[in-house]
């Protein structure tokens, strides 16, 4: 199954919504209730990178019988110094990412705490990918 | 299940002079835990199930989180309004929202008190 949603940088009424579509299918088939929770987390946190930081981006999820990859991509200003950004702590939000509630560069630390396997791969001035997978556990079904 | 220690959403709601905003027939749900934040990013991190919000925050990430993380209800504490979209979409997720005029720390304290754990 692969699924693809767009999402607007700078749009905060609507981060959030990629992962709320994401976690209702993850729901109907029946994928354990914990690497669920995992997955729209990290999902959300990516997504409210993109909103954060990026002009857009987009979300492809693709599902198959043993794991559930998604791949993340934004135009964007893009990561200079992943592992400086990966560090908890670290952050270059706004004020405005800061009132959400977020900004606090925990982001990307538990995104990678939430996914089986995270790379980010980044290209200043140009934008950021990041790819996350679970595997789907076999007490699923 | 073992009910020990969990209380209603009405019983919590009482002990703080919570309003009700939305999901009312949910007031008998239970809660085993709660966790006070306006750091969306820290709720994230929170593993437990069976969880109340307590936060200052209003907006709509507040429901987002309490989405993800399978919150089913969130105090809005010092005597915050929560807004129509936020009651829009806590309906749609079933998150009961409940306003109380007293501060996180008041509010947290009376919940302590009354036999909710704190998550760690």
């Amino acid at each position: 199954m692969q699924i693809r949603h767009k999402i607007a940088g700078g749009d905060f009424t609507r981060a959030g919504n990629v992962a709320s579509a994401v976690k209702k299918v993850l729901q109907q088939i029946n994928i354990d209730h914990k690497q669920s929770k995992r997955i729209v987390i990290a999902l959300y946190e990516g997504e409210v990178n993109v909103v954060a930081h990026a002009y857009s981006g987009v979300v492809d999820i693709d599902i198959d019988s043993e794991k559930i990859k998604i791949t993340i991509a934004d135009k964007g200003p893009g990561i200079s110094d992943i592992e400086k950004a990966m560090q908890e702590g670290y952050s270059t939000a706004t004020p405005q990412v800061r009132e959400m509630g977020f900004g606090a560069g925990m982001g990307l630390s538990n995104m990678k705490r939430n996914s089986d396997f995270m790379n980010i791969t980044s290209i200043p001035g140009e934008g950021t990918t990041v790819e996350l997978i679970n595997f789907i556990k076999p007490d699923a079904n | 299940m073992n009910t020990f220690n969990q209380m209603t959403i009405r019983d919590i709601a009482g002990l703080i002079d919570g309003k009700v905003i939305c999901c009312e027939d949910r007031l008998s749900t239970s809660v085993e835990y709660a966790f006070a934040s306006d750091l969306m990013s820290d709720v994230l991190t929170v593993e437990k199930e069976n969880i109340l919000l307590i936060t200052g925050l209003t907006n709509l990430q507040v429901i987002r989180t309490s989405e993800m993380s399978d919150i089913n209800c969130v105090i809005v504490a010092r005597d915050k309004k929560v807004n129509d979209d936020m009651v829009k979409l806590a309906e749609e997720n079933n998150i009961i929202l409940v306003e109380s005029p007293h501060s996180v720390f008041h509010v947290s304290g009376e919940l302590y008190k009354a036999g909710l754990k704190p998550i760690y």
